[in-house]
């Protein structure tokens, strides 16, 4: 599937391993929850990088002590209305730390990428290849925000009284 | 009131310009109804039975001159002349035409109005007060928070695929008029012992098919934790709501589930994560908007007005006026005057354009520029002197705006029903046409008294009737419509749902049924009871007995 990732499409150097099925022999895989509960040992002990997919039931909070053997996480969007990854990214980012890749896949919509981004996820996997002409344009549409979130954009409240807020709040 | 800056108005023209690039791709073919559903419906654009229908916000109700002649110019130029005011502080045009809706939302954007988030799975249009700045009993103006939470909600990257629609309500005042506790989130201010103002916060109220009265989560919440505390609140929502089933998938089916206390101490763990985090108001934005909702510049004015007294005497229809549409305020010399939008046999809510440029201009006369839209379908000119409320009831009177019934019988709440709306099983809005033409004779509602009508077309309950002290509830039987009954419902501070009557009465008797018990309860009203009072001395057989007898 075409792959987004810093405002480009990129070939995806990723494999997914099916629960089924030995490992493949790939340097980067991914595994679901499932697969990194049962074979932990088997999956830390090969060389190579290792990712794992979470569905919108599985909370990352469930693997919150193992971030660092993870260099990509993938949250899944069964539909473009179930929008609980958007808080699992913005725990994985800010309460847990993580700073690997944060894949958005599943039914990802142009017109959400701007939500998704704003949440921690850097890499979008796409359901066609779109031109990607309109998921920049999808990602440059809005350029006020109300809030902080994780991808610390300024927020009005603070543009507003010249970041003077923003600085006495890190000096504090 | 509020108005915008560059970073508001950047906002809105983007997202205007968002939009018109969306309804571009539908035309063109590129999108099919199916995938533009859901870019429209955050957009609140409906398609209903005979036509697109779009929601237009007026946050926390309060509208400028301005905003209410663009409101009229809008229903003039894109629609057929008139608008409807919903219970959610909102207004709905009926008519639009699609290539026509991105320019239809430019010319809002000139007055700082827009239609985000008034549809969807998202935060919705914050509503508050209608008598915000103006009441006596306020605390302080709850539309400073209401304002800092329209912001805070608007295009929240995390918060806009929740399980299902969220509605927050504000009020400032004891006196609840903004029904917070049948609202996912109700803020109510208070003060705690060392009398500093804060929010009581109640979560998982509700109406619709589960009718839930919201419990308290919080007694007093700090005004400067407000949005960290909202959106630790709107996280445990987000994961936790139940997404398998569209009518479990409401705050109030989830706060039931795991019970209020356990529900609290979810949101409370979150809340310790964030609430030193990013997410604090900057004082200076605070003070900034807190100065936007100023006391206009009233005089100072003695506590009583002769020639308003010697007109109220002279004139026994403007006596009737000020009995029903006036309302105290804060200041003296100074009256909170009641629009209704519910003339005998009209429909509830609806303004036509012409209403809408003259109130406008009444306002600005009369009013410091404000109007405010009620949940309960009527318009507000919140700040009117005592000595100029006559000459302004000749105007409103010439505008057939000076129906002298608000809080009476034909003061209806009533949602679109199947007169309009995909979702209906029964019509509403001739009911309550109905309703009012029989009780047409003013002297005989007056006499009456203060009683709340509110009629829904379906279970999802958009006309509040289990908070109506007489509800009525559409509902189909074998492709008839028939009409369930509700009696004792209440939506201030004393929140109930109403008790069903028994069973259901046709379109034809629906109407002799609703006289049968305001006659019961004029016949067995203590001197002075209300509805309310004598229903709960009473209790629903003597009622039963005049409705049922003759069947």
């Amino acid at each position: 599937m075409p792959l987004i990732k810093n405002d480009t499409l990129i070939e995806d150097s990723w494999v997914a391993a099916n629960d089924d099925e030995p490992l493949p022999l790939a340097e980067a895989i991914i595994v679901s929850l499932e697969r990194w509960q049962a074979s932990r040992g088997e999956l830390l002990a090969r060389n190579g990088r290792l990712g794992l997919r979470l569905k919108s039931d599985q909370s990352p909070v469930l693997v919150a002590e193992d971030l660092e053997h993870f260099d990509l996480i993938a949250l899944e969007f069964p539909k473009f209305k179930d929008g609980r990854a958007y808080s699992y990214a913005r725990l994985l980012r800010e309460r847990y730390g993580y700073k690997g890749e944060l894949r958005a896949v599943g039914e990802v919509l142009r017109d959400q990428l701007i939500f998704m981004h704003r949440c921690g996820f850097d890499a979008f996997e796409v359901a066609n290849d779109e031109a990607l002409d309109a998921w920049r344009q999808a990602a440059r549409e809005i350029s006020v925000w109300y809030q902080p979130a994780t991808d610390r954009r300024p927020w009005a409240a603070h543009l507003r009284h010249g970041g003077a807020a923003e600085r006495r709040a890190r000096s504090a | 009131m509020y108005r915008y800056d560059e970073f508001d108005h950047t906002l809105v023209a983007e997202r205007v310009e968002q939009f018109r690039d969306q309804v571009a791709r539908r035309l063109s073919g590129e999108l099919s109804e199916d995938e533009f559903k859901p870019l429209r419906l955050m957009n609140g654009l409906y398609l209903q039975l005979h036509a697109y229908m779009l929601r237009v916000a007026i946050p926390y109700g309060t509208l400028s001159s301005a905003q209410l002649r663009a409101l009229g110019h809008v229903a003039r130029r894109y629609d057929r002349g008139y608008g409807h005011f919903t219970t959610r502080q909102n207004i709905q045009y009926n008519w639009p035409k699609l290539d026509e809706v991105p320019d239809l939302l430019a010319d809002l954007a000139e007055v700082e109005m827009h239609a985000i988030q008034t549809s969807g799975n998202c935060i919705r249009n914050v509503t508050a007060d209608h008598y915000a700045g103006a009441a006596a009993d306020e605390i302080e103006d709850p539309r400073v928070y209401a304002e800092i939470i329209r912001q805070w909600s608007t295009l929240h990257p995390e918060f806009s695929f929740l399980p299902r629609k969220f509605k927050i309500a504000v009020t400032g005042a004891p006196n609840d008029r903004a029904a917070v506790r049948v609202h996912d989130i109700g803020l109510q201010m208070r003060r705690n012992e060392a009398g500093e103002p804060g929010f009581e916060v109640i979560v998982g109220g509700g109406q619709g098919r589960t009718p839930l009265v919201g419990p308290t989560i919080r007694e007093f919440l700090p005004k400067r934790h407000l949005l960290s505390y909202l959106e630790a609140i709107m996280r445990v929502y987000n994961l936790l709501g139940r997404r398998d089933n569209i009518y479990k998938a409401r705050i109030k089916i989830l706060v039931k589930q795991v019970g209020a206390e356990e529900f609290a101490r979810l949101v409370e763990e979150e809340w310790r994560h964030i609430k030193d985090g990013a997410l604090q108001l900057p004082a200076e934005e605070l003070a900034r908007i807190e100065a936007y909702f100023a006391p206009p510049a009233f005089e100072d004015l003695p506590a009583r007005d002769s020639g308003f007294e010697a007109r109220r005497f002279e004139d026994p229809d403007f006596a009737r006026f000020v009995r029903t549409n006036l309302y105290a305020h804060k200041r003296p010399g100074y009256a909170i005057v009641n629009v209704s939008l519910k003339p005998e046999g009209g429909v509830p809510g609806d303004a036509t354009a012409e209403q809408m440029e003259h109130l406008a201009d009444l306002a600005a006369r009369y009013s410091f520029d404000e109007i405010r839209v009620s949940h309960e379908q009527n318009l507000v000119l919140p700040h009117v002197k005592l000595g100029e409320v006559y000459a302004l009831w000749q105007a409103l009177r010439a505008q057939g705006l000076a129906a002298p019934n608000i809080g009476l019988v034909s003061d209806i709440i009533a949602c679109p029903g199947l007169d309009y709306c995909n979702l209906a099983n029964a019509r509403s809005i001739p009911v309550a046409q109905r309703i009012s033409t029989r009780f047409g004779d003013l002297k005989r509602q007056h006499e009456i008294g203060e009683l709340k009508v509110k009629i829904s077309g379906c279970i999802n309950a958009c006309g509040h009737h289990h908070v109506g002290q007489i509800g009525i509830l559409g509902v189909d039987k074998k492709g008839e419509e028939f009409y369930q009954i509700t009696l004792g419902g209440s939506a201030d501070q004393n929140t109930a749902l109403g008790d069903i009557v028994g069973p259901a009465f046709s379109y034809d008797d629906v109407v002799d049924a609703v006289e049968t018990i305001v006659d019961t309860y004029v016949g067995l009203r203590r001197p002075g009871e209300q509805f309310n009072e004598t229903y709960r001395r009473v209790g629903l057989a003597p009622f039963k007995e005049k409705l049922y007898a003759a069947h």
